[in-house]
Parts: structure tokens; sequence; C-alpha cells
């Protein structure tokens, strides 16, 4: 009897993922252990957000010992790191350079884009590949003469050289809008160049507002590109810390406050990261949507 | 007869004029397509062009901005290739990276995204987690990681808990790099969102038909899978190719934060790249002729890899289209 019972349990295991519901069964097991892995990966990847908020948050005290979870809450910390350094006025320049860059590259990009994907013309094909090939030049080889240009001009020392040539046409912002500007059927723009419209005004007034979630895309890139540079703003600002942006400022954090313990660090980082985050979630379809236009279809 | 002299003329004079029209129309054409594309082609001229040329010019000579440039031949490269060991460390730190950091990075992009495409409810939370680190600017992450991963910090806190030994990071010349490689693949969102939105593109039927003939998971991976997202793998390593020749940021906060008196290169050149060595030429010590050497060494070696990715790239990239 014993054995009987325990040769059919055997035979039930064996079946179990043959019938229907021990199919679901399975397939209900395979979902639960994808979303195990998942919350793993994405709780390592949050893990160093929680460790930095945290600190952020010590008091002296505490930051010097070796608690990682604060016991008492320190607000007063992000206070401190404001005053401790002219914050409002590296913000102003990383919110001047940041916002400016973005008029010029939408403003300059824009046309290039048009005319590199809506007017047909010899060459133009090359022109594209140029532009291309313009990504892949490292920032080294004209930086160098670069400095010397803007020396010549008295532009180092200033914002004007992280500012002036984005009103020249970038060249990612131009690959990017021209991807978008190919999926806009010419029929949308016939009608209005037979009626003899202007290159110009079916640009400004048809294509412009078909185009608003690339020009979107490409402001929030321009953002988090100029906002997060740090070569540009250091190389250029030569000895003037008065047009360091946030960046800079940063970066040389450790060196101008010898012996800042981590928690004040942790809170400058913080709040230099926030605003960028901030707009990641607010924007974030966008933001993935243009990296798979330029990315997955180039 | 008469009929056809008297239409004659008339006939060739409005083809003369249909002709003129139509120049005309073409050079308005053309001055159209060069009023859209006169930004790039000013920015091109003044942004590109000009510094490229002006600094092939300086690596041939001996500048240091105060005084003019004196020409001085091929000796800025002999001295890079023959007599300067710190140019080599920086080639060696950076091969190191892009041979072994930049690989990882996109097995790990590949795997976060195979797990990713397979979850339906909730896959856009994930996705958003996994992007979050790539938002970080380069030097909030570098501030954070010496924290992270100072000798009590964190990591080795958890480390110590799981008893495997804890290695000094930024502060031990031989697990620097390997510290900087953790930080690269903290931010990997930006890999990992191309190539799940290739995986996602794959047809499903390719692995209904596959499983019918009896095709295991295994060798559809690799059978269907990889073939069908190579185009995005390759377009990956490119990218994390040039990059990472290029890396310098992360290095120059990490050594500025950890060592004393904020030196390159530390610990001991360790972090020495080949960005961080050109920047240190060109813009602590102005020695613009020797950085312009090495900057155009820096363009030569990336043609160089891109002519050879592109080259080879029929062997092992699948085109569907073609």
């Amino acid at each position: 009897m014993a054995v009987a019972v325990g040769a059919e349990r055997t035979s039930v295991s064996g079946r179990i993922f043959r019938t229907p519901q021990g199919r679901r069964w399975q397939r209900f097991l395979t979902v639960v252990a994808n979303h195990c892995v998942m919350i793993g990966i994405c709780l390592a990847l949050l893990l160093p957000f929680i460790f930095i908020i945290s600190m952020a948050l010590m008091p002296d005290k505490e930051a010097l010992g070796n608690g990682l979870i604060p016991h008492h809450l320190d607000w007063g910390n992000f206070h401190r790191v404001l005053k401790l350094f002219p914050f409002w006025h590296y913000l102003l320049n990383s919110v001047l350079y940041s916002g400016l860059s973005i008029v010029g590259v939408l403003i300059s990009s824009l046309p290039v884009a048009y005319a590199l994907s809506r007017l047909k013309w010899r060459g133009r094909e090359g022109v594209m590949l140029l532009v291309l090939a313009t990504l892949m030049l490292p920032t080294a080889v004209t930086s160098v003469s670069l400095y010397s240009v803007y020396l010549n001009l008295g532009w180092i020392g200033s914002l004007k050289p992280l500012i002036v040539p984005n009103f020249f046409g970038d060249a990612f912002s131009i690959f990017l809008l021209r991807q978008f500007l190919r999926t806009i059927p010419e029929e949308t723009t016939d009608a209005a160049r037979i009626d003899g419209a202007s290159e110009f005004g079916i640009m400004m007034r048809i294509v412009v507002p078909l185009t608003r979630p690339a020009l979107v895309a490409v402001g929030l890139f321009t953002l988090v590109s100029t906002w997060n540079d740090f070569f540009t703003p250091l190389v250029y600002s030569g000895s003037n810390n008065k047009v360091w942006t946030l960046t800079v400022a940063l970066s040389q954090f450790t060196t101008l406050q010898r012996g800042a313990l981590y928690n004040l660090q942790m809170a400058g980082t913080l709040l230099f990261m926030a605003p960028i985050i901030v707009v990641f979630l607010l924007a974030q379809r966008t933001f993935v949507e243009g990296v798979t236009l330029t990315g997955a279809k180039g | 007869m008469s009929a056809i002299t008297t239409r004659l003329p008339a006939a060739a004079a409005s083809t003369a004029s249909a002709q003129q029209r139509k120049a005309r129309a073409n050079r308005r054409r053309r001055l159209t397509v060069l009023a859209f594309m006169s930004p790039w082609i000013i920015g091109f001229c003044a942004f590109v062009a000009y510094p490229m040329l002006a600094s092939l010019y300086f690596s041939f000579t001996s500048y240091n901005l105060s005084s003019s440039p004196k020409w001085v031949g091929l000796s800025n490269y002999r001295l890079a290739f023959g007599h300067d060991p710190i140019f080599w460390t920086a080639v060696r730190n950076t091969v190191w990276l892009v041979c072994i950091a930049v690989p990882i990075k996109i097995l790990i992009a590949l795997g976060i995204g195979l797990f990713l495409v397979r979850v339906k409810r909730g896959s856009s939370f994930y996705r958003t987690i996994a992007y979050l680190p790539a938002m970080v600017p380069v030097v909030a992450a570098g501030l954070a990681f010496t924290y992270l991963l100072n000798a009590d910090g964190p990591l080795n806190r958890i480390l110590g808990f799981f008893h495997i030994p804890k290695p000094l990071w930024f502060t031990d010349p031989s697990w620097a790099k390997p510290g900087l490689s953790l930080m690269m693949f903290w931010a990997v969102g930006n890999t990992m969102v191309i190539l799940l939105s290739s995986l996602l593109e794959v047809p499903k039927d390719l692995y209904e038909a596959s499983s019918i003939d009896g095709a295991g998971p295994l060798r559809q991976f690799r059978r269907i899978t990889i073939p069908m997202i190579s185009p995005v793998l390759y377009f990956a390593l490119l990218t994390g190719i040039i990059d990472g020749f290029q890396y310098f940021s992360q290095a120059y906060v990490i050594s500025k934060t950890i060592s004393p008196d904020g030196i390159l290169g530390a610990p001991n050149n360790s972090t020495m790249f080949y960005g961080t060595w050109l920047y240190q030429q060109g813009y602590s010590y102005f020695n613009m002729g020797y950085a312009a050497a090495l900057s155009w060494v820096l363009f030569i070696a990336i043609l160089a890899v891109t002519l050879v990715l592109v080259r080879t790239q029929r062997r092992w990239v699948y085109y569907s289209g073609s």
C-alpha cells in the first residue's frame, strides 16, 4: 500500500508539467524567477543611491564612525554645503551653459537636419557621413588648437567657449532630428510646396509641429550632456574659478575643503545630481525613445 | 510649312525660357540648401577642420602658448614612442579598460536586457531603475564612489559580511582600475536600453519555428538572438571603444579626490589613462606641441580600430536587410 502511494506520487510529479494546469504552474514559476532576478539587479543598482542618501543625512559624529545608516537625520548638511562654497554662483553658470546651449543646438541643428532629409541635392549622403564621422572625432584633437584660438580671442576664462560652438550645429542632434524627419511622409509637405510656400515656411509651419517630440528629445539630451560636461568647462575656464560650472566646482570640492567629511561630500553630490534625476524621471519616455532612435536604427 | 517655320522660333524661345526658368529654380534650390546647411558648414570649418589641421601643425612644433610655435619635425612623436615612460603606462591602462572593462559592460547590459525582455508586467519600472545610474553626472558618480569604495566604505562592509577579502580599491594601484570599472558597470543603462530595444524587435515566430524543430534555449540564443541583435552589439562595441580611448573625467575626479596633493594618475600612475596624460601635458604643463602630437596619435588609433571593425563587420554582423 505504502509502495503504491509512493509510486503514484512519482508518476504525478513526473506528469505535473504536462497537464495544462502544470504548464500554467511552470509558466508562473518562470515569471516569478524572472521577477526575482530583476528585483535583485535593481536592488544592486539602487544600493549606491541608498548609501549616498544615508551618508548625506548623517551628523558629523556618526559620519566619523563606521555606521552606514544614520541614527539621527541631519538635514542641516545640505544647508552647510551651500555655505561652504558659492553654490548658487556655480549653479547660475551651469544653468547659463545648459540653457543657452539648448537654444543654440535647436536653432542651428534643425535646418541642417531638414536639408539632410527633406531637400534633395547631390552629395547629401556624403555630407551626412561626414557629419557622423565628426561624432567619432576625439575632442582632444580639436581642443588643443581651439584653446589657443580662444586664448587669442580672449575667451579663456569666460563661458563663451562652452556656448558659442553650440550655435553651429551639433552632430548628434542633427543625426537624431534627421532620423525623425525621414519618417514624416513626403505628401505632408508636397501640397504646400505646390502652393509655392518657401522651404523655410514649410519647415517652420508644417515640419516643426510634427517634430516636437524629437525637438524635446534633442533639448533633453543637450541639457544632460552640458549639465554633466566636465572636460570643456574644466579646460576653458583657465584659472578663472568664477566661470566654473557645478561639475568643475564639485570636482575640486575635496581639494578646496580638506578634511570635509563624507556626509558633506555626499550632500553636495546629491544636490548636484538631483535636478537631472528629476528631469529624467519626468521625461524618461523621451530619453529612452531618443536613445533607441539613434542607437538601434543607426 | 509656313505654319511650322513660324512655330519653330516660338517653340525654341519657350524652351529657352523654360531652361532659363529651370536654371533659375536650380540656383535657388542650391542657395536654399546652402542657407539651411550654413550653420553646420561654418561650424565644421571653424570648430573641426581648422582646429584639426592647426593641431596637426602644432604636433610638429614646440609650442607653449606664450611664444610662437617652433618647428621641431618629428621629435614630439619620437618623444612619445621612445622616451616617455608614462606614455606607455597610459597606453597600457587605456588598453586594459578597452579590452576588459568595456566588453564586460556590454555583457552585463546584454544580461540585464535578456531578463528584462522576458518580464511582461512591470518591465518599464525595471527599465527606469536600471537606466537611472546612467543619468548620474560622472563627477557626482566619481565623488560618490570614493565614498562607496573607501577602505571602510559600504561595499567593503558588505564584502566583509560575506567574509570576502576587502580590497583597498582606489588607494591600491592594482585595484584602482577595477574600482573605476565598477563605476562604469553601474552606468550600464545606455547600452542596456539600445540592446533591449533590439531584443524586443527579434521576430517571435523565429523562436516558435525553431522550437518546433527541437532547438533548445541555448541553441536559440546562439543561432537566433545573437545574429539578430548583432548590429546593435556592434554599435555598442564601437561606441564603447571610442569612449574608452578617451576615458578622462572619472579618472580625473577619483585621483584628485583620493591623493593628498591632487596628483593625476594616483595611486602610482595606475589611473593614468591616455586622456589624463594628454590633459596633463596640454593644460597643466602647456606643452601644446606634445599634446597635439598625442591627440593625433589618439585620433589615428581610433580611426584604425574603427576601420578594422567596419571592414570585418560583414563576418560577424548579420543584417537581415541584405
